[in-house]
């Protein structure tokens, strides 16, 4: 079933490079003022067990303690499953209004967050080679007056940097630290009798009220940039950054919090959008997946092929797009990490000239110029 | 001396764009002759006199004014004491980010802390930076003698010690105020606040075996020191509004016996024959270094160094770089061993200088950021300890739980509130040189986020030391 799957969808090939290979996403020509919403997955998501390949015979004997069974997700189709946290996301797809990209790569394949995220989030070749990200790219294609973009981070997202003016808006004040940091300064604690106790405590006091704010928070962050988009002369393209996705130990819970919070943002900017969700696109992207079989701590390591979701009023038809490389061993990318066969680029190229009627190719010079 | 020993436990931290010094002490000593007391940092900052000049204006107004005009100006004043009090903190803050003389800049805020003010009240509140420009800064690589006397005659420790308000019981004033026939009549006499804590505090030490005669002997030989502007009874000289000037008229006549001693001055000589005889006093010698020591070499200093500097500090007559010397020539062998953990002020200024801060090009860090607010959330408040005392210098007043979670919290947005956003990878070995650990080095370079780096980097246990 794989194999003809994926002689059905032969496109895109990672490398390749060519447009025109690139997946017709069938987005909607909808006549309103177009919104455009990126948001971003700061640590490496694991796509395999967020739309999990259930009919891949490998998974669940890779995933081991952490493979999840079909009966305990939401089937997508006769291949993959969705995460059951993300309900709110899985009734987008059920209603047509969400599609995903399953093994997609960026064209610098490393396992370094920091590099990997400066490739996606500026859109060239190798790190630090360019200089602006290409959502601000994006934004130099619009009409004048019609690109008014807001980031919700506290810092200003590389993605997002350049010449074109983005308001900043920093959601909470002080926000408590992320999990992972709090989980790293844990472990660089552990020896340091002086830290270790007092830091554990810190964690300890602030953890419960920390799970309500979070959940809060991230709601608020939707509905806010869904009210910031949605006003008439308001913004029309935004930045949201997530995190928690560096799920290194005991994935399943971390994962579990992560996604319940990414789907309470996707649902709370839907619903505060109203109306403009129909003339909405959203592209949920990471730097790269993580290691196809769980580590020895329960979680998995970083690695290569990654998960992207297209979502929106604007697309029609919920599908999981996939040139699916396997898992068995000989499929694996050096020998651990799903194979990239989609270039992420081509996604967000296509899709985004498909919401805004572009000529992709045009398009693409500007958001990922390759020469 | 290593280098790190050198930027960490003397300077105030390394910054990415300065080398890594190759003869650490020999970099440290050298800042003695470069050091600037008005840095371009500190450049805007206004004299005492015109603050106290303005905000005695605006208080004059609102006594006058009625109903709403008068919290009009209440306000007005508030708002003076609050705004010179922020930027003279963010002020200090760039001075030391951004200066090439740490090591003596650790000094000016060692010893504004020795001579400690605190910002309760309005009125000192806002003299907070126009106090460390006037009677800290420029003595710091002077006498100890000469910053003694420029402290405690500045207005903003009259103030915040009482000595306003001092009276002598035999002094014309209290004299003039008994025979006068009013109802309510205001107490007037003799405090000893600041008297006390000179001798306590500043100079002698707690321990070195005054009694409360000494004390109020000495309150006595300084009263008449006064603030123009604050006088009780009649002003005597209406030029000094707002500086401080000796008011005979206030004074107690008289010899003073202070610690076995006669004084026979007369005026403000007697209160500064006093205040020379306790800088030259062994009990202040071995205060001084005890502090130094402490601050320098280890929360609990080794008797051995104590005794070498306050030698050092009898033998040049106070003379404070001779002391400073004699510390960078022992540190390194003394603290061998030894760990100081960084005060929030000396974390949030390391972390800044690591960031690569620089004022000119950080106009949104200053307008958006009040230093002051974050020194606040971290539970020191600048210029503010709460008590002439000072804030404590050892770990045990700072390591705690929530001491930490506010440090994270605040690691974790300075990518935010800088706009600066360098390669944590790339910056750890160059602010930690020599004391960056693997587990540190590998937590950086895993992190999620280039500004989770960043955090763990900033706090990693050998960042919050002074190593």
């Amino acid at each position: 079933m794989l194999t003809s799957r994926r002689q059905m969808m032969g496109w895109a090939a990672l490398g390749a490079g060519g447009l025109a290979l690139a997946p017709r996403l069938a987005l909607a020509q909808t006549g309103g003022e177009k919104r455009f919403v990126f948001i971003i997955q700061r640590g490496a998501a694991d796509g395999l067990n967020t739309v999990i390949p259930y009919a891949d015979p490998a998974y669940a004997q890779l995933r081991g303690s952490l493979a999840i069974d079909v009966a305990d997700a939401t089937r997508l189709d006769g291949t993959f499953a969705l995460h059951k946290s993300l309900a709110k996301v899985g009734e987008l797809y059920a209603s047509g209004q969400a599609k995903f990209v399953h093994a997609v790569g960026l064209p610098y394949l490393s396992r370094s967050h920091f590099n990997a995220q400066n490739v996606l989030e500026c859109g060239g070749r190798k790190p630090y080679e360019l200089n602006s990200g290409w959502v601000n790219r994006l934004l130099t294609l619009l009409p004048p007056g019609k690109g008014k973009a807001v980031a919700l981070a506290s810092a200003m997202p590389m993605a997002m940097r350049g010449s074109m003016p983005v308001m900043g808006y920093q959601p909470a004040q002080m926000a408590d630290p992320e999990d992972e940091l709090l989980q790293r300064l844990s472990g660089l604690y552990q020896d340091d009798p002086q830290l270790h106790g007092l830091w554990e405590a810190a964690v300890d006091v602030h953890a419960e009220v920390s799970d309500i704010r979070t959940g809060r928070s991230n709601s608020k962050v939707g509905t806010l940039a869904g009210t910031l988009l949605g006003k008439r002369n308001g913004a029309r393209v935004a930045m949201i950054e997530t995190s928690g996705w560096d799920t290194h130990n005991a994935q399943n819970a971390v994962l579990t919090k992560s996604l319940t919070i990414l789907d309470n943002l996707i649902s709370s900017l839907r619903d505060a959008l109203g109306d403009a969700w129909k003339d909405t696109l959203v592209i949920v992207a990471t730097e790269f997946g993580r290691t196809a079989a769980v580590n020895g701590t329960g979680g998995t390591d970083h690695g290569t092929g990654g998960l992207a979701m297209v979502l929106g009023g604007t697309i029609q038809g919920g599908q999981v797009i996939s040139d699916w490389p396997g898992l068995s061993p000989s499929a694996l990318y050096e020998n651990r990490d799903l194979k990239p066969t989609t270039a992420l680029d081509t996604i967000i190229t296509q899709a985004l000239s498909e919401h805004y009627g572009w000529d992709p190719e045009v398009a693409s010079q500007t958001l990922f110029p390759r020469t | 001396m290593d280098a790190a020993f050198a930027l960490n436990r003397f300077g105030l931290g390394a910054r990415p764009d300065e080398a890594i010094p190759e003869k650490p002490e020999a970099w440290l000593l050298e800042q003695l002759d470069r050091y600037d007391p008005r840095p371009r940092s500190w450049s805007v900052q206004r004299p005492s006199a015109k603050i106290i000049e303005e905000s005695i204006g605006l208080r004059r107004a609102a006594a006058e004014a009625r109903g709403k005009k008068r919290q009009v100006a209440r306000r007005a004043a508030n708002r003076l004491a609050l705004d010179s009090y922020n930027a003279a903190v963010t002020d200090r803050a760039f001075a030391a980010i951004e200066t090439s003389t740490p090591f003596v800049e650790r000094l000016v805020h060692f010893w504004a802390n020795h001579f400690a003010i605190s910002g309760e009240k309005g009125s000192v509140r806002q003299l907070s930076g126009a106090y460390e420009v006037e009677a800290i800064r420029p003595h710091v690589l002077g006498r100890f003698e000469d910053m003694l006397v420029a402290a405690e005659q500045h207005p903003a420790m009259g103030l915040y010690l009482d000595q306003t308000r001092s009276v002598g019981e035999a002094s014309p004033e209290a004299l003039r105020h008994k025979k006068r026939k009013t109802k309510k009549k205001l107490s007037i006499g003799l405090n000893e606040n600041l008297g006390r804590e000179v001798m306590e505090l500043h100079t002698l030490g707690a321990q070195s075996g005054y009694s409360q005669a000494d004390v109020t002997e000495f309150a006595r030989a300084i009263t008449g020191w006064t603030v123009g502007g604050y006088e009780r009874g009649p002003v005597q000289d209406p030029a000094r509004l707002g500086a401080f000037y000796f008011h005979p008229g206030l004074h107690e006549p008289g010899v003073r016996q202070v610690l076995g001693k006669s004084y026979a001055q007369t005026g403000e000589a007697q209160g500064l024959a006093l205040l020379r005889d306790f800088a030259r006093s062994p009990a202040t010698a071995r205060h001084i270094a005890t502090k130094l020591a402490r601050h320098f070499i280890s929360d609990d200093p080794p008797p051995e160094v104590i005794e070498h500097l306050a030698r050092t500090y009898l033998s040049t007559d106070g003379d404070l770089p001779a002391v400073y010397r004699a510390l960078v020539e022992v540190g390194a062998d003394a603290a061998a061993g030894t760990v100081k953990f960084k005060t929030p002020w000396e974390w949030l200024i390391s972390s800044l200088r690591a960031m690569g801060l620089e004022r000119s090009d950080s106009a949104s860090f200053v307008k958006q950021t009040k230093v002051a607010v974050l020194m606040r959330d971290l539970g020191q408040r600048v210029w503010w300890p709460g008590s002439p005392a000072g804030f404590a210098d050892t770990a045990s007043n700072w390591l705690s739980s929530e001491g930490l979670w506010s440090r994270a919290r605040i690691a974790q947005d300075f990518v935010g509130m800088t706009g600066r956003s360098p390669d944590p990878r790339e910056l750890a070995a160059k602010v930690l040189p020599g004391s960056l650990s693997d587990s540190t080095r590998e937590a950086v370079g895993r992190a999620e986020s280039l500004s989770n780096g960043l955090a763990l980097l900033l706090m990693s246990p050998e960042f919050l030391r002074r190593s």
